[in-house]
């Protein structure tokens, strides 16, 4: 049913349908409107699960490994520090292929202290082996919710379910909640095969050797690669019972022959797409929004994109010293795959900065004068730094 | 689209007035959208709260840079010169405050419509929170949403706080109708199904 919510609200009242049985979580800003929700469904008697209230994030994580692990349907919710007080447990649940579900409400992360929206978080735990799937709107984030159940009982792998913090968390707008009828018949009730069970004693998570290690991270990184037919084949089950796809791994806007592309993840797609449709209208140029950077579709990515000349991709992070992050493996995808187009790299809204409509014509710009960089971080107002650090 | 920014000090309901203008406009049958200008809030510190209203789904997600109105809670903020940066020529400010709305649109020369708001809601709610009745005044001056769907929104937004504080909020509402230049700001296009 089409309600106006909060983006929040409307992720809690998804994750209630999907009927969890374990939830644990720390609040940290902006997730905390995720977690408060949750526990008044609880409270309410509206969600019949366990609820533990943990004492850091390195404990929700903790939890939800474990209730997983005995076979229960978990989820957690985190972003920013507590992502990164967590990460020793993510990439263990990954490792031990834990199904779980876990929003990150998208904080940049300290120093310099910052509670606003970038996307530095996930990016930082992106090796952890989860998968990961970026939301460009609220809608998506509820879709994706449904579906990163789904997917992560299927090839029994964690997903992380990317939501812009405060951008798309705190936007009030009208978003269609799925019927519980609709998610039961999409999202039966789970049997994990390998839980943990006192008949039959076994170990997780035990010391592995040498012999064996590269094969299990063999094994772990085929999933993840598996797993691109199964994120896409999820959304398409879901269009099909509910009338929206979220983009599967990746989605493409604007004139098929376009010569120059933007590529995007998150919120910011839809400035983009707006960008383009109102104050630009070229149609020499499309928009990518990329969904899912784990299993990352590089192989799918270069068939897509070859036919253009300049591809800029736009992120919400960067790798100090090195550049972008994605930008880099675009590029490699490209160089491996023989695909000629020229990768330009920018990050843009970090730590909450704005993305005002004009970026796509800023962006457009630097490709037209050929002044884009392998990567640079846009409009950065140099007079506010020392002259050394210019 | 109609942009609309919403200036107010924290612990006055600001992000809750665009929330509740957002829904009163998707129950007018618009497109809409509402949020808030994200930072550590802090009663008493000046803050800031987005509204958009579109026949069409609201795709950005920028801040609002060049509202068409500005409804400003505390007229002290007046006198901060980010609050009526970028507003659209001919646009409009809807205050809280019991001065003259033609002494206030002289000293900004832009269009003011002052509101003795916080009075009214003191009046009707015990508490001088003026954000309910500045939304009265917004609808009422430029007929975008219409008595009803405000009142639905408010049904939505105040479910749980029990019909006493719903009854009142809108007996304030029905004052405010009354006394505000009902369809000043109104334009042909603001119509729903123009």
């Amino acid at each position: 049913m089409r309600q106006t919510l909060e983006g929040s609200q409307a992720i809690a009242k998804t994750v209630a349908l999907c009927r969890p049985q374990v939830v644990a979580a720390y609040p940290i800003t902006p997730q905390t409107h995720i977690v408060e929700n949750i526990s008044k469904l609880v409270a309410d008697g509206a969600l019949q699960c366990e609820l533990v209230s943990v004492e850091s994030e390195f404990s929700a994580a903790s939890v939800v490994l474990g209730a997983a692990a005995a076979g229960a349907r978990a989820y957690t919710a985190s972003a920013s520090q507590g992502i990164l007080l967590m990460s020793e447990v993510l990439f263990n649940i990954a490792g031990l292929r834990i199904p779980l579900v876990l929003t990150c409400a998208n904080r940049a992360v300290g120093a310099p202290l910052s509670i606003w929206n970038d996307q530095q978080d996930s990016m930082a735990v992106r090796d952890a082996g989860w998968i990961q799937l970026y939301c460009a709107d609220n809608q998506e984030a509820v879709d994706t919710t449904v579906q990163a159940f789904r997917i992560a009982e299927q090839c029994e792998l964690p997903v992380m379910v990317c939501v812009d913090g405060f951008t798309l968390t705190h936007t009030l707008e009208p978003i269609d909640v799925p019927d519980q009828d609709l998610v039961d018949q999409y999202l039966p009730p789970y049997h994990f095969a390998r839980a943990l069970q006192p008949r039959q004693p076994l170990s997780l998570g035990t010391l592995v050797a040498p012999d064996y290690y590269a094969e299990a991270r063999h094994s772990h990184h085929q999933a993840m690669l598996h797993a691109k037919a199964l994120i896409a084949q999820c959304d398409r089950q879901w269009q099909e019972l509910s009338g929206r796809a979220s983009g599967g791994l990746f989605e493409v806007h604007g004139a098929s022959d376009a010569r120059i592309g933007i590529l995007a993840l998150g919120s910011i797609v839809g400035t983009l797409l707006d960008a383009h449709a109102a104050h630009v209208q070229r149609d020499d140029v499309q928009i990518i929004k990329l969904r899912s950077l784990r299993p990352f579709p590089g192989a799918e990515l270069a068939v897509a994109l070859s036919g253009l000349s300049d591809l800029v991709v736009v992120e919400r992070a960067l790798s100090p010293g090195g550049g972008g992050i994605v930008g880099v493996e675009i590029r490699s995808a490209f160089h491996y795959h023989g695909v000629n187009v020229r990768v330009h790299n920018v990050a843009v809204g970090l730590g909450g900065r704005d993305v005002p409509l004009s970026t796509l014509d800023r962006i457009l710009d630097l490709v037209a004068h050929g002044s884009a960089e392998e990567f640079q971080i846009l409009d950065v107002q140099l007079d506010k730094l020392p002259p050394e650090d210019r | 689209m109609i942009e609309i920014r919403i200036h107010g000090r924290g612990g006055q309901g600001n992000v809750v007035a665009a929330y509740i203008l957002a829904t009163a406009a998707i129950e007018q049958g618009f497109h809409a959208q509402a949020f808030p200008s994200f930072g550590a809030e802090r009663r008493g510190a000046p803050v800031a709260a987005f509204v958009r209203i579109a026949r069409e789904p609201v795709l950005r997600r920028s801040q609002v840079l060049h509202p068409h109105f500005l409804i400003v809670q505390d007229r002290a903020l007046l006198q901060v010169p980010e609050v009526t940066v970028g507003l659209s020529a001919g646009g409009g400010i809807l205050v809280n405050s019991s001065k003259p709305s033609a002494q206030l649109s002289a000293l900004l020369g832009l269009d003011v419509v002052a509101l003795p708001a916080a009075q009214i809601a003191l009046k009707h709610l015990g508490r001088p929170l003026p954000n309910t009745a500045l939304l009265a005044a917004f609808a009422a001056l430029t007929g975008i949403v219409d008595g009803g769907a405000l009142e639905q929104a408010l049904r939505l937004r105040l479910h749980g706080k029990g019909e006493k504080v719903l009854q009142a909020n809108l007996e304030l509402m029905r004052e405010v109708n009354a006394s505000v230049p009902a369809g000043q700001w109104y334009r042909e296009e603001y119509a729903a199904n123009a």
